[in-house]
């Protein structure tokens, strides 16, 4: 067994227990934190997979960025101590058998499939330089459109964000 | 091309972590918590395309932007639900999924 294969079961094992632990854990804050291990764990099966930028990416914005937002929203919405009641059975129950009916069934599916690489062709290296040009470019292997749609979308959610939560000046605050 | 690991033990992992996340979005009573289950659902999907990308067509590297730009998205909605979960916060006290039913009738 090679160290590639060793990381990949480590790594895989990490992110289906925490993934797990993440939708039962009782403790709101302790889900948070699972929730960010799981994450790690996907910038290391992008390193795995030779994709640095993306797993740089990955950890600053999801482990740092969304992460750290997600926990200042729990501490602002809830008591830290506060402890979930069970769910309802019934819930459990479909939640469950969504798990084993769907994911049976896409396993069974994707495991009966046979992927075929398509013939002659070369890997190129995924570097920073070829990265920047295609990000940017306007010809072939171009994805100019979708960042400037991605920068839009941004400032939009931005804006909502803003305007959702501000406090109304002219009403008295009846509420909080 | 990973030496020892095909192509198949990758999906399955990602094929798991996808219906975890719905099994946890229907478990789950809060918002915060539906919240982190959405997250899960959409790291496997882009751990999906990366896997496409490096097995199959590792000439060009569209699955590796679809993940940078399901990145940008993830934060985008993140930033939106966290604001409108504050707002429901400061109107009824609670984050309750059952009990956020004002805007049903």
């Amino acid at each position: 067994m090679t160290l590639n294969v060793l990381m990949f079961y480590l790594l895989s094992g990490i992110i289906l227990t925490f993934s797990v632990l993440t939708i039962t854990s009782r403790r709101m804050l302790r889900a948070a934190v699972y929730l960010l291990f799981v994450l790690v764990a996907t910038a290391g099966f992008y390193f795995l997979l030779n994709y640095q930028f993306l797993a740089a990416v990955q950890l600053t914005l999801y482990a740092g960025g969304i992460v750290v937002l997600i926990i200042f929203s729990i501490l602002l919405t809830s008591h830290i101590s506060h402890k979930f009641a069970k769910p309802a059975p019934w819930k459990l129950w479909m939640g469950v058998s969504v798990l084993a009916v769907g994911g049976a069934l896409t396993l069974w599916t994707l495991l009966s499939h046979d992927f075929v690489k398509s013939a002659g062709v070369k890997t190129v290296p995924v570097d920073m330089h070829l990265i920047g040009n295609q990000l940017l470019g306007m010809g072939k292997n171009g994805y100019v459109l979708s960042f400037e749609i991605i920068s839009i979308l941004l400032l939009a959610a931005m804006i909502a964000a803003i305007v959702s939560v501000k406090k109304e000046k002219n009403k008295k605050s009846e509420t909080l | 091309m990973i030496q020892g690991i095909s192509i198949y033990h990758f999906l399955i992992v990602s094929t798991l972590m996808f219906f975890i996340g719905i099994a946890g979005f229907i478990i789950r009573q809060n918002l915060i918590t539906i919240l982190l289950a959405v997250e899960l659902i959409l790291n496997s999907v882009a751990i999906n395309f990366l896997v496409f990308n490096r097995y199959l067509y590792p000439d060009r590297l569209q699955g590796h932007f679809f993940s940078l730009f399901i990145v940008g998205v993830a934060a985008a909605e993140a930033s939106v639900a966290i604001a409108l979960i504050i707002n429901i916060y400061r109107r009824i006290h609670n984050i309750e999924a059952d009990n956020v039913n004002e805007m049903k009738y």
